[in-house]
């Protein structure tokens, strides 16, 4: 059953809508990313489901029962704040504490799990000290195992690794999952970093200027991007300008770029002639070699290197077309001849598999 | 600043700043201990006027009257300032912060006539009361600033944090927002209590017949001339209000950069 559900929420701010009718279940034992820039309602949405704000129209039920209108003191759910807020005048001890005395628990019991929550987050040398003592990911710990004392239904985390450098973040991801995983509480993570939401969430929700552009896996997300915004915001992506010149058959025949066609399945009849789209193609499914190689439904055609960048495991090499289109296309270093290394201005024949990418119409 | 090397120059318009400020109030002091009516040359050291200073029954009620005036006057004025900086900066309104500065800026000439005028015009007799409340007026802005400086340096989603992690709004207030800008308050509060204690002008003009604070009683005493009782109990006003001042500067240290 859904933890949490949400039914067509709205909420406008005085000069904009920030988040335009969202409607998402979320499964219990959950690790939910909403992933998206700055400014497409994800933190909105967030603060609405903790009761920092209430929406505007729709439904926000918990385990079922509506929660609108109970005060975020009420909610049985904790947030994880970006800048961690932890009292300052209060111990890691106190802090971690300080959820369980609030719902007036008895000293002793307080003491044992508070007890038993610093240690789950290896902190025992730390109970006694204040926050300003700490280093940022032994703060971030503190923070989570403070909003996870008193098992709540839901935690909410809003960008808990934005403040802490890359090395430090890596770790935490591993973190996170972890406690996730053993606390059995379900995450709604937000943040605007994509591979963060890939590598973390069991499912993702793509927002965009205030509504789930897409839902689902870290891998359909990736793999199959409905629309040229996920494409473009999560990973990275060609978006080649495409058109349907043939739609006689079981199969419609797309010119790509104005220089290659592909051809592509249109069992559903979505795909009628002379409609525009894009082709949105990730570059490592792109290959590239010194000689033609014709393959059935494949396309291969001639391109030029126009330059490269090395990132040690792989090479994302730029391609031109003879008519000025860039193709980008990442090929491991891991391939056995040095022969597949290419340099600027080489002339090589690029093959693109259509079953690789996806016709996106807009 | 520790390892900055101070150039000679600096060292050398640093004093002549420092001797400018503290010369005077030094003089001041060292003649509270000269034994002779005027203060032209050292005689010799004497406490007399100390103790013709703890004797004089009219400095010591007028005394007395600022310390309570003060007490009052920054207690009120830490609750209301308190209230009123937390709330102008969770509630942006820009005039009413220009509007806090104001009895700050103000010529207090100009605060002391007015607030004479106002307690004519609603015909409030003149006395303890009418000092107290004027000092409170000027105080609030000092406390209300102080407060709100402390409030821009905290991290608003504490309040957040609280109230998510189960304190009622009442509870967010006290156990979490009052600790946080404790060290404002407290700053807040011994600013108040020194600016009252040692004011001339607005009480001059709000304190009416028969009722005289220390700088009131003091300045009466001037009109017959400087003598060393004044030095005295100048010297001990400056003592006061110089580990108020450091108590102050130790607690809240951002306040005064």
């Amino acid at each position: 059953m859904a933890i949490l559900e949400l039914k067509n929420i709205v909420k406008q701010f005085a000069d904009y809508t920030a988040v335009n009718g969202v409607s998402l279940s979320i499964e219990q034992g959950e690790f939910f990313t909403l992933l998206g820039p700055s400014g497409c309602g994800k933190t909105t949405l967030l603060r609405m489901i903790a009761g920092f704000e209430s929406p505007d129209s729709g439904q926000i039920l918990l385990d079922g029962k509506d929660i609108k209108g109970l005060p975020p003191e009420k909610r049985p759910l904790h947030t994880v704040f970006q800048s961690y807020a932890l009292f300052p005048h209060m111990t890691v001890q106190d802090n971690i504490a300080f959820p369980l005395k609030m719902a007036k628990w008895n000293k002793s019991e307080i003491d044992e799990r508070v007890r038993e929550q610093i240690s789950s987050v290896q902190l025992e040398r730390f109970a006694g000290r204040y926050p300003h003592e700490l280093s940022g990911g032994q703060r971030q710990r503190v923070a989570i195992a403070r909003s996870l004392v008193d098992r709540p239904k839901l935690l909410l985390l809003d960008e808990p690794l934005s403040a802490l450098d890359a090395r430090l973040r890596e770790h935490m991801h591993v973190e996170l999952v972890k406690m996730q995983e053993k606390s059995g509480v379900t995450f709604v993570y937000v943040t605007h970093d994509q591979s963060e939401a890939l590598a973390l969430s069991s499912r993702v929700a793509v927002m965009n200027h205030g509504v789930v552009e897409q839902l689902g896996t870290p891998r359909e997300i990736y793999s199959h991007p409905k629309t040229y915004y996920v494409a473009d915001f999560i990973g990275k992506c060609n978006l080649l300008k495409a058109k349907v010149i043939d739609a006689s058959g079981e199969n419609v025949v797309l010119k790509v770029a104005d220089s290659f066609e592909l051809t592509i399945n249109n069992s559903e009849n979505k795909f009628k002639l002379g409609l525009d789209g894009w082709f949105a193609i990730r570059p490592e499914k792109i290959k590239a070699n010194w000689d033609p190689r014709v393959e059935e439904g494949i396309a291969n055609f001639k391109a030029k290197v126009k330059g490269y960048y090395y990132y040690g495991d792989g090479t994302l090499y730029e391609f031109l077309l003879e008519n000025g289109t860039v193709i980008q296309c990442m090929l491991s270093n891991n391939r056995p001849h040095q022969a597949s290394f290419f340099e600027d201005g080489d002339e090589v024949y690029i093959s693109i598999n259509p079953l690789a990418g996806n016709f996106l119409v807009e | 600043m520790l390892g900055n090397k101070l150039s000679k120059s600096l060292i050398f318009s640093g004093t002549l700043v420092y001797l400018f400020l503290y010369v005077p109030l030094l003089i001041l002091i060292v003649y509270s201990f000269n034994d002779s009516r005027v203060n032209v040359g050292w005689v010799g050291f004497t406490l007399k006027w100390y103790k013709v200073l703890f004797a004089d029954k009219q400095l010591i009620s007028a005394a007395i009257n600022s310390i309570i005036i003060a007490l009052i006057a920054s207690t009120v004025s830490v609750i209301l300032g308190t209230l009123a900086g937390v709330a102008l900066h969770k509630y942006k309104v820009p005039l009413l912060s220009t509007l806090v500065m104001i009895p700050v800026a103000a010529p207090e000439l100009l605060v002391g006539v007015s607030l004479l005028l106002f307690f004519l015009l609603i015909n409030f007799s003149l006395g303890m009361v009418s000092i107290t409340l004027a000092h409170i007026a000027f105080c609030l802005s000092f406390v209300t600033i102080a407060v709100k400086t402390r409030m821009h340096g905290m991290d608003d989603s504490l309040i957040d944090a609280a109230r998510d992690l189960g304190a009622s709004p009442v509870r967010a207030f006290f156990s979490v927002l009052i600790p946080t800008i404790l060290p404002g308050i407290i700053a807040g509060w011994l600013m108040a209590f020194t600016l009252s204690l040692d004011d001339f002008v607005i009480t001059f003009f709000t304190a009416g017949v028969g009722s005289s604070t220390l700088p009131l009683a003091i300045y009466s005493m001037l009109k017959m001339g400087v003598t060393p009782e004044v030095n005295a109990a100048s010297t001990v006003i400056i003592i006061c209000t110089l580990i108020l001042t450091s108590i102050a500067t130790k607690i809240s240290p951002q306040l005064f950069k």
